[in-house]
């Protein structure tokens, strides 16, 4: 599912414009960043929580060339999946393979 | 920040929508991320992160207490992957990727409709 499939779904199921829908998924999702970056985390009963965790510098290598490089600290965002949707993830290995249109982790 | 507090961003910033409307809409985009997860399959939304589902094999691990041997049985598990954009804002980067999302100016389209009926 893609966030433009996510805007579909929910005008459908609340009877929205798809415009009005995709101001909704925009603005959940600006929300939770705004927190993120404002050090508040985001905490979802049933779903997650969303946390930054800050990472310090360290000595790495670049796995292509084995150079070692100096890696800077940065802060990053860590999802807890929630109780419930990991037992609803789980079972769903019963529904058969993973899907999500083209495959892969691949970011945007 | 919880689904109230983002009920309430979604009943100042869009307009139109009753404090009730807007907790129900919140209520709804996690039921449908979580029906969508919870059939197998993974969310991607632009700007913000992947949701990606992965199928672990069992493996041999430990119990961390007493360090005795267990089998972790076979199961499927839910990580997310921030975006780029996300991870650039957390980090303040220099170099803003364009369109990230959150410059309020770059959004016109919600800022327009914010008086829509």
């Amino acid at each position: 599912m893609t966030k433009s499939e996510l805007v579909e779904a929910i005008a459908a199921r609340a009877d929205l414009s798809k415009a009005r829908a995709e101001m909704v998924v925009n603005c959940v999702f600006d929300a939770m960043t705004e927190a993120l970056r404002s050090e508040d985390g985001v905490e979802i009963r049933g779903f997650g929580s969303l946390k930054v965790r800050a990472h310090k510098p360290y000595q790495g290598r670049n796995p292509r060339t084995g150079k070692s490089v100096q890696v800077p600290s940065k802060r990053l965002p860590f999802f807890k999946v929630g109780k419930e949707l990991k037992e609803l993830v789980n079972a769903s290995r019963l529904l058969g393979a993973i899907r999500g249109g083209n495959d892969g982790d691949e970011e945007e | 920040m919880t689904k109230a507090d983002i009920a309430h961003v979604i009943y100042t910033r869009i307009g139109g929508f009753s404090k009730k409307e807007s907790i129900d809409l919140v209520d709804l985009v996690f039921e449908t991320m979580k029906e969508t997860l919870g059939r197998g399959e993974k969310i991607k939304i632009s700007g913000f992160g992947n949701f990606v589902l992965r199928d672990k094999r069992s493996r041999q691990g430990r119990n961390p207490q007493s360090g005795s041997p267990i089998t972790i049985t076979e199961r499927r598990v839910l990580s997310f992957k921030a975006s780029q954009i996300l991870k650039n804002v957390l980090n303040a980067a220099p170099n803003p990727v364009a369109g990230s999302g959150l410059d309020p100016a770059a959004r016109a389209p919600m800022g327009k409709s914010a008086t829509a009926p």
